[in-house]
């Protein structure tokens, strides 16, 4: 007869076990910003497409200070989600070889970031001076 | 060698089955030096105070990969890691995470090697090569698209920081994945038909979620993360490519 009664340990708890496992449930959670934003831009567009009372209304909900809080909720969420997006991103593309040398993971995750950066930028130009 | 001067306390997670209902923590103080790795401060008291204390290990400078264990939480070769980075406090030490404990420090790892077998380990020749047709050469180029993967040294490190495989041990995980990758990469492997069904499986690579851990743990900067979300992409492409007629690759009935 076997002696052998090997001892499994549970997982409940597991992701407060570890400071990065705590970083990545974080994470994740923050995706529950970026879709919540989503819908408010759904919702805003088919607002925009009822006509102008529709929009006003709705533009009036906007600019409630509980609305301006949730959205600077959401922009904080939204940009601990990029810097941990991007600085996971090596780690999941294949190896892009650039002159026979391998491209170094800070790299990928500066110019991840540095996109990010200006891309928000030039949506904010556009849109500032569409409004005008 | 100085003499030793300093004490630390080292509490080890133990598991006598014979005894055991469950895992007991059992403290010890260990003089050590500066130069004295946690394995050495394992094997002072395995020699000087308690015989009964069980772990497993071998080289001593993190290549054979037989001590890994959690200290203070975290997947580490014991040879590789210092009592002195500890000093002064206490050394929690125990077996590898998500694996079932065998006997104190020891786990089972027979889930790995069964995993390890299932990934077809080896190069699967084109066509058979006799002994006399010499060197299988490679050109530097070549050896570079599977090197870092090939440097695995089977320490489960990647799998005790792997919450997933924890919740749901069928996931193939991070060490086999990695070298799974390691073949199919190969210029003289010719078996990646073979390996890419366990790929695309339940049990494949789409049970990671990226948490990134692995990777991070891993002695030996194979940065298995990498290889198992590369074949994420290939999966995906060996799915959707089927669509495109011009471009089936093989396998698919085209």
């Amino acid at each position: 007869m076997s002696a052998r009664r090997p001892y499994k340990r549970p997982m409940a708890g597991w992701w407060r076990r570890n400071s990065y496992f705590i970083e990545y449930m974080v994470h994740e959670a923050t995706a529950i910003f970026v879709a919540l934003y989503a819908l408010i831009l759904l919702v805003s567009i088919v607002q925009l497409a009822s006509g102008e009372a529709a929009w006003n209304q709705w533009a009036a909900v906007l600019r409630r200070p509980g609305s301006v809080m949730l959205h600077v909720g959401i922009l904080i969420a939204f940009l601990y989600h990029t810097w941990t997006w991007f600085n996971i991103m090596p780690r999941t593309l294949p190896p892009i070889m650039i002159g026979g040398k391998r491209l170094a993971a800070k790299t990928i995750t500066v110019a991840g970031l540095a996109t990010a950066l200006m891309s928000s930028l030039i949506f904010f130009a556009v849109t500032h001076w569409i409004g005008k | 060698m100085t003499a030793p001067t300093l004490v630390i306390r080292i509490e080890v997670l133990r598991y006598r089955p014979e005894q055991d209902t469950q895992p007991v923590w059992q403290a010890f103080d260990v003089p050590f030096t500066e130069d004295m790795s946690v394995l050495q401060g394992l094997q002072y008291i395995k020699d000087e105070l308690d015989g009964s204390l069980s772990y497993r290990w071998s080289c001593r400078m993190a290549i054979c990969g037989s001590c890994g264990m959690m200290v203070e939480g975290i997947p580490k070769l014991a040879c590789k890691t210092f009592l002195r980075d500890y000093y002064p406090g206490v050394v929690r030490i125990e077996a590898l995470a998500h694996f079932p404990i065998e006997r104190d420090l020891v786990i089972d790892m027979g889930d790995f090697i069964t995993k390890l077998e299932s990934i077809t380990p080896y190069i699967v020749a084109d066509t058979p090569r006799s002994l006399s047709a010499g060197e299988n050469l490679q050109t530097p180029a070549q050896l570079q698209r599977y090197e870092q993967f090939s440097s695995c040294i089977n320490c489960l490190l990647c799998y005790a920081a792997c919450p997933q495989y924890g919740l749901n041990s069928k996931f193939i995980g991070p060490g086999a994945m990695a070298l799974l990758h390691r073949y199919n990469m190969d210029s003289r492997d010719a078996g990646k038909d073979l390996r890419m069904p366990l790929v695309h499986a339940e049990e494949g690579v789409f049970n990671c979620t990226a948490v990134g851990y692995c990777s991070e743990v891993c002695p030996k900067n194979v940065d298995p993360a990498n290889a198992v979300n590369i074949n994420k992409t290939e999966s995906a492409k060996d799915y959707f490519l089927r669509f495109l007629p011009f471009i089936a690759p093989k396998g698919t009935g085209k």
